[in-house]
């Protein structure tokens, strides 16, 4: 089991700096939704069988679902709109892995308490949906990126969980739902009043 | 069997069959196609005819023009005479020979420039200096790669320590069945390299004799007689190399040597049917991507590097 825990967490990490390269949204929706495939692999590769398949479906059927919808009705660029270079973003990556790294060396945690890698590639999906976050134009591939993060947060939360915690991780996944379905109907209201999700745009609103 | 002997065997085997690779890919490709397509055996037919042909040079080249030919295969048979083929360990095997090889490689290359560069033409010059910038762009790709398997590979043999016959000699086989996945990116980034360094789709296309946008053939065609038949097996040599070198990191120990042996092989077809099958599916890439795929492949490589240095 050890060994596919391993192996999933090779394909997250990989899949993260996918995330970084891709150029087109729906790509970068598929990520995702792989993302979201593989966390419940991982949840199931550690016994958390009640928790898998509701982290599958939430964040493997649902949050795509709606992503993909709200792609659909603005009528999004195919293309995402990068601040910076996409071989920069993958760079900047792989810089958080290396960070990751040596972060797991020096924080003082129980030893047994992460299976090794876990803490690096959690930390490594944290920064990569940081950057995504900071290096994409519009506002959907921002969610994306926060969506991306909070992968990461979650990925650091499971070996913390203990049996009564369970409802934490609930709340946590209803959190980012809630998030992304009020941002859904956010960026449908930004769309139908100025014509674009660019948030560079927003700076140059007055009164 | 002596393990001299058994590393003979297979060599003489490489040396054979190294043409009917490039026969494997155009019959992949011909049936995905719906065609018939070429025999197996043509690169055999094309070689033995054109050394019994005579030889056109122009006037405007030197004696480098037939230097190039003779270079290139000379140092595609040393490189490959340093893989450790079927698992068992070169003859020639020395620490550090992995650079040798590269570098033989490169020189080869080298000559194959000069000899394009030397017939005067300015569309060869253009494919040179392209070869050149794809090739500066593979080496650190590859370089990653076998630092990677260097940490793996002949860690309780300090003998054979950073060469290739420790590095591909069937540990790093035995390990990634014991859950070191992060060595399986190594073959996937040298499936692409083979791609880039033997030009086949989606880098080059080896089918296009006239095209602008065309890189290795380009350089050759100056070229007639038997010095292309030695440029023609100088590339399979080449591609069986790059074929064999994720062979040496898939296939694990066996106990005995032929069972190791025919699983090389095995993997070697099993390398050029896949090549055959990424030219019928794949469209070739814009001349600007391709830095895009090689530099997707050393993120690969350097990911692989990280893993295997840090557990």
């Amino acid at each position: 089991m050890t060994s596919f825990l391993q192996l999933l967490l090779l394909v997250l990490t990989l899949n993260n700096l996918a995330l970084l390269g891709v150029d087109r949204l729906r790509s970068l929706i598929r990520l995702i939704t792989l993302q979201g495939v593989l966390l419940a692999g991982v949840l199931l590769a550690l016994d958390h069988m009640l928790l898998a398949p509701a982290v599958l479906i939430i964040k493997g059927g649902i949050l795509p679902y709606l992503l993909n919808r709200t792609r659909r009705r603005i009528g999004a660029e195919p293309h995402l709109r990068p601040r910076f270079g996409y071989g920069w973003a993958v760079l900047a990556g792989m810089g958080g892995l290396l960070f990751s790294f040596w972060l797991e060396g020096r924080l003082p945690m129980p030893p047994g308490l992460f299976p090794p890698l876990l803490l690096p590639a959690a930390l490594t999906t944290l920064f990569c949906g940081l950057v995504l976050v900071v290096g994409r134009v519009t506002a959907l591939s921002q969610v994306m990126g926060y969506l991306v993060a909070e992968n990461g947060i979650f990925l650091l939360g499971i070996p913390l969980m203990s049996a009564g915690a369970i409802w934490f991780e609930l709340t946590l996944l209803l959190d980012i739902f809630v998030a992304v379905f009020v941002m859904g109907i956010a960026i449908n209201h930004i769309s139908d009043t100025f014509e674009s999700i660019d948030v560079n745009r927003f700076h140059n609103l007055r009164d | 069997m002596s393990p001299l002997t058994a590393y003979l065997v297979q060599f003489v085997l490489a040396l054979l069959l190294a043409p009917l690779l490039p026969g494997i890919i155009n019959r992949v490709k011909a049936k995905f196609a719906g065609r018939h397509g070429k025999p197996l055996l043509q690169l055999y037919f094309d070689i033995f005819k054109l050394l019994r042909k005579g030889e056109v040079v122009s006037r405007s080249a030197s004696f480098v023009l037939s230097l190039g030919p003779a270079v290139s295969l000379a140092t595609a048979l040393c490189a490959l005479a340093l893989l450790p083929l079927g698992g068992v360990t070169s003859p020639l095997a020395f620490q550090g020979d992995f650079l040798l090889a590269a570098y033989l490689l490169g020189l080869g290359r080298f000559a194959v420039i000069l000899a394009a560069l030397d017939t005067g033409s300015s569309f060869e010059g253009m494919g040179a200096s392209r070869e050149a910038t794809f090739s500066a762009l593979a080496e650190p790709v590859l370089f990653s790669c076998l630092l990677a398997l260097a940490c793996v590979g002949g860690a309780l043999d300090l003998e054979t320590h950073l060469s290739l016959s420790g590095m591909l000699g069937g540990r790093p086989g035995t390990e990634w069945l014991l859950g070191r996945s992060e060595l399986l990116f190594v073959p996937v980034v040298l499936f692409v390299l083979l791609l880039v360094e033997n030009c086949r789709i989606p880098v080059d296309d080896p089918n296009t004799h006239l095209e602008l946008t065309m890189i290795h053939e380009v350089m050759i065609l100056d070229h007639s007689g038997p010095n292309l038949a030695y440029i023609l097996y100088g590339s399979a040599l080449k591609l069986w190399f790059f074929a064999a070198l994720p062979a040496g990191i898939l296939v694990p120990d066996f106990p005995a040597w032929w069972a190791q042996a025919l699983c090389w092989l095995a993997t070697i077809l099993l390398m050029a049917v896949l090549v055959g099958v990424v030219e019928s599916v794949m469209a070739r890439l814009r001349m600007y991507s391709v830095p895009r795929l090689l530099g997707g492949a050393g993120v690969l490589a350097a990911l692989a590097l990280i893993l295997t240095q840090i557990r």
